[in-house]
């Protein structure tokens, strides 16, 4: 009986080693000094001369490829700024975590960030995880930049702030265009209605669509999901029947090559309107690219722009990543990594501060700040958080894209 | 002062004084700040996938049919607290009632839609049954996903076509956006209330199974037809099984939702994937075994995040340590070692050897998983 108490014991306290041995290792130094658990967010200054920024986001799974594109872009962005003296003379520590664009691991992330020492956090890249490390970054008040999560709850807490347009933008944006330039007066609208991303345009464009009945009017709506993104006979002969003469098509590049190529099988030939997922269109395999002829779409970043920023930024990108051409999530998440840079060299932000104290002088200056990057020129925040750029829009010419005027 | 007690009184004792040393432990660590932000933010988790767990093996140990949409009961759970407590965010003040009042409603939503799968389901057996549990997760998962809930002055608004739809008033709040899910749950859970569940959980399952009813079901598991010839109710037993492991599924969905501020059914969390996981904690921690359950569920659970150091090799050695346990769990060289240096072993050296009894109960189900071609 003895024995099994001791060694009950023994089991017990191996256990108890265990769990509290990860303590120490993990918290960077801190965890002795933490004290009190609750205010470990306040307390996770991390010593030493470095800005720890951190990020998350899906590097496996369905999403990994927006994933890796953010990861590969702000790495290149703070490999830059490390090479050319740091934030104020501090060099930036970048780490990113994976969170399988699931809500639970990307709040286990963000811990898993905070025991390093984060003190920024770029992130997270995906909406519906974004909202939910919004409420642990509120709480611990951390500086929060995404470059991609685009829904407007992202932003419903204070210290978090956009690179990216939300998707109530990118619909009223794209409506007003077709108005404006006169592109079209029969639309018709196909989208992914098991995607936030691409249903949130969808509902945006079409409350504005009906302030624009002046110049078009939107003749046929139809919807496909994720399990359905193969055939679009369908909706296509129906809008062709309908009479449209423009199609609007808010959803990513690998489906809009299917639509375009079905469309050309029935001698369907209207404009094609995209959004910022169109971007990527021409680079998709054993994909015929004179279909894209004229396609247009409204962006923010395009890789085969012909400005110095944004070819620099491709050859980069190209050099360190095996070839690979960058999405506009990568575009994103470079040009975050410069804004944080920007705003905490004009609040003079220090490394060793702690987060909180980050936090308030970022959101400070970041409300005055006016960036020039890859994705828009002179970008402003206001406090509630979203961006405010000109959506660019691009056509596709000769199989490049070229910009509308 | 154990040795005297039934075998399975001591059992049952054993797995509930490890519940609550654990949670001792742990919340004397979180008091002296001594664990790492990751482990705090992971107890609740913890904390429902052991009940998940649990409540499956209900199913699956003990009444002895493969169910594989586990996850849509917590699904249908983790959606109606998470609705009841955003409508009432701001009607009922307390957090601890509201989150309660939640609790009980997921448990009875969940239970009811167990009981409405139960009938058609129960019919079937063995291979089929599993796949058509598996198809009815899935629609949980998909219904999830289009429906819109709206509250405003005049009350109640739902429809399945788009937010526009609900044809509120202007000071309407969508509760439930489609595919969106829900944002903004109040966040109620903690590891405290984690753990009480965890322990009602054990107290209703463990009871169960010893008790008469237990042993019908049991017995339905064993041979069915046995069973029924000696007068046991085959659909009333089967039923209640399923729909205690329904309602005990809810339960852990609730303590889920409530735990991150948004909810969306997504394959990951409420799909087949999260059932599976159910299934892979039932499976190694041993069919039939609640302590192993719970054991399997932990420790799964925080592999992959403690895993985070070897970062893109972390899936795949998270792989191979599945492989490596099921292989110590259920190969014979596997229960060869365990019998020989276990803890077990080491633990009963005066007493009885409890190994051997636990031998033939493991090799009995796994001849009654066999006969069903699992």
């Amino acid at each position: 009986m003895k024995k099994k108490i001791v060694s009950l014991v023994m089991a017990g306290l191996l256990v108890v080693s265990a769990i509290s041995g990860c303590g120490g290792s993990g918290g960077s130094g801190s965890s002795a000094a933490a004290g009190s658990s609750a205010a470990a967010g306040s307390g996770a200054a991390a010593g030493g001369s470095t800005i720890k920024i951190g990020s998350i986001g899906p590097v496996t799974g369905a999403a990994a490829l927006y994933g890796e594109a953010v990861k590969n872009g702000a790495q290149l962005a703070v490999d830059e700024i490390n090479a050319a003296g740091g934030i104020g003379g501090s060099k930036i520590e970048f780490k990113f975590e994976d969170d399988e664009h699931d809500a639970e691991k990307s709040v286990n992330a963000y811990n898993t960030l905070k025991d390093w020492g984060m003190q920024i956090l770029m992130g997270t890249v995906t909406t519906t995880p974004c909202i939910a490390v919004t409420e642990k970054t509120s709480a611990d008040q951390m500086f929060q930049l995404t470059p991609s999560a685009s829904s407007q709850d992202v932003i419903a807490k204070d210290n978090v702030f956009q690179v990216c347009f939300t998707d109530p933008n990118q619909g009223i944006a794209s409506a007003k265009y077709i108005g404006t330039k006169k592109l079209a007066t029969k639309v018709a609208v196909l989208y992914n209605s098991s995607d936030v991303y691409s249903k949130g345009i969808y509902e945006k464009f079409m409350e504005e669509s009906k302030n624009q009945s002046g110049t078009y009017t939107v003749v046929a709506e139809e919807a496909f999901t994720d399990e359905s993104k193969t055939d679009f006979s369908a909706q296509l002969n129906k809008f062709k029947s309908a009479g449209a003469d423009l199609v609007f098509c808010p959803f990513y590049y690998e489906v809009a090559a299917v639509v375009l190529k079905q469309a050309n099988e029935i001698k369907f030939t209207p404009t094609f309107f995209g959004v910022d997922g169109m971007d990527g269109i021409l680079g998709v395999e054993n994909f015929d690219t004179k279909l894209a002829e004229n396609v247009v779409l409204l962006t923010p970043f395009v890789a085969d722009a012909q400005d110095e920023k944004t070819q620099k930024f491709v050859a980069a990108y190209k050099k360190a990543y095996n070839n690979v051409t960058p999405i506009q999530f990568a575009a994103d998440a470079y040009d975050a990594i410069y804004i944080i840079k920007e705003a905490a060299e004009k609040s003079g932000v220090k490394a060793g501060m702690k987060t909180d104290e980050i936090c308030k002088l970022l959101k400070e200056a970041i409300t005055g700040l006016s960036f020039d990057g890859l994705t828009g020129t002179g970008m402003k925040w206001s406090a509630d958080g979203a961006v405010n750029k000109d959506p660019k829009a691009m056509v596709i010419k000769n199989g490049a894209y070229t910009a509308m005027d | 002062m154990l040795k005297n007690m039934k075998k399975s009184t001591r059992s049952n004792i054993i797995t509930y004084a490890m519940v609550i040393v654990a949670y001792i432990v742990m919340q004397t660590l979180v008091s002296t700040g001594s664990v790492t932000n990751l482990i705090q933010g992971l107890l609740v988790p913890l904390c429902a996938y052991s009940i998940l767990a649990v409540s499956l093996n209900l199913t699956v140990g003990i009444l002895g049919e493969l169910s594989l949409g586990h996850a849509g009961f917590m699904c249908v759970g983790a959606f109606v607290s998470a609705a009841f407590s955003k409508i009432n965010a701001t009607s009922i003040e307390n957090d601890l009632l509201r989150f309660i009042i939640a609790i009980i409603i997921a448990a009875v939503c969940a239970g009811i839609v167990g009981i409405l799968i139960g009938i058609p389901v129960l019919r079937l057996k063995g291979d089929y049954l599993a796949i058509v549990t598996l198809a009815f997760g899935e629609i949980i998962k998909n219904v999830m996903n289009v429906i819109y809930l709206g509250v405003d002055s005049k009350g109640i608004h739902f429809c399945i076509t788009k937010a526009s739809d609900l044809n509120m008033e202007s000071d309407g709040k969508i509760i439930i956006n489609g595919a969106t899910g829900i944002t903004g749950t109040p966040h109620s859970s903690n590891f405290t209330i984690g753990v009480i569940l965890l322990l009602i959980t054990l107290f209703i399952v463990l009871n169960l199974i010893n008790s008469r009813s237990g042993r019908a079901i049991m017995a339905i598991r064993d041979n069915s037809i046995a069973a029924e010839s000696i007068g046991i109710d085959l659909t009333k037993y089967k039923m209640l099984a399923f729909s205690i492991s329904a309602m005990l599924a809810g339960v852990a969905g609730a303590l889920y939702s409530h735990n991150l501020s948004t909810l969306a059914a997504t394959s990951k969390n409420f799909g087949y994937n999260m059932s599976i996981m159910i299934l892979v904690f039932v499976v190694l921690g041993g069919i039939g075994n609640i302590r192993g359950s719970i054991i399997a569920a932990i420790i799964l659970t925080l592999l992959p995040e403690l895993l985070r150091a070897v970062n893109d090799y972390r899936m795949l050695i998270y792989a191979i340590l599945l492989i490596a346990l099921m292989l110590f769990n259920s190969s014979p060289a596997g229960i060869n070692f365990r019998e020989k240096y276990g803890i077990g072993r080491l633990l009963h050296k005066n007493g009885p050897d409890l190994s051997e009894t636990a031998g033939t109960q493991r090799a009995h189900h796994v001849e009654g998983a066999g006969k069903k071609g699992v």
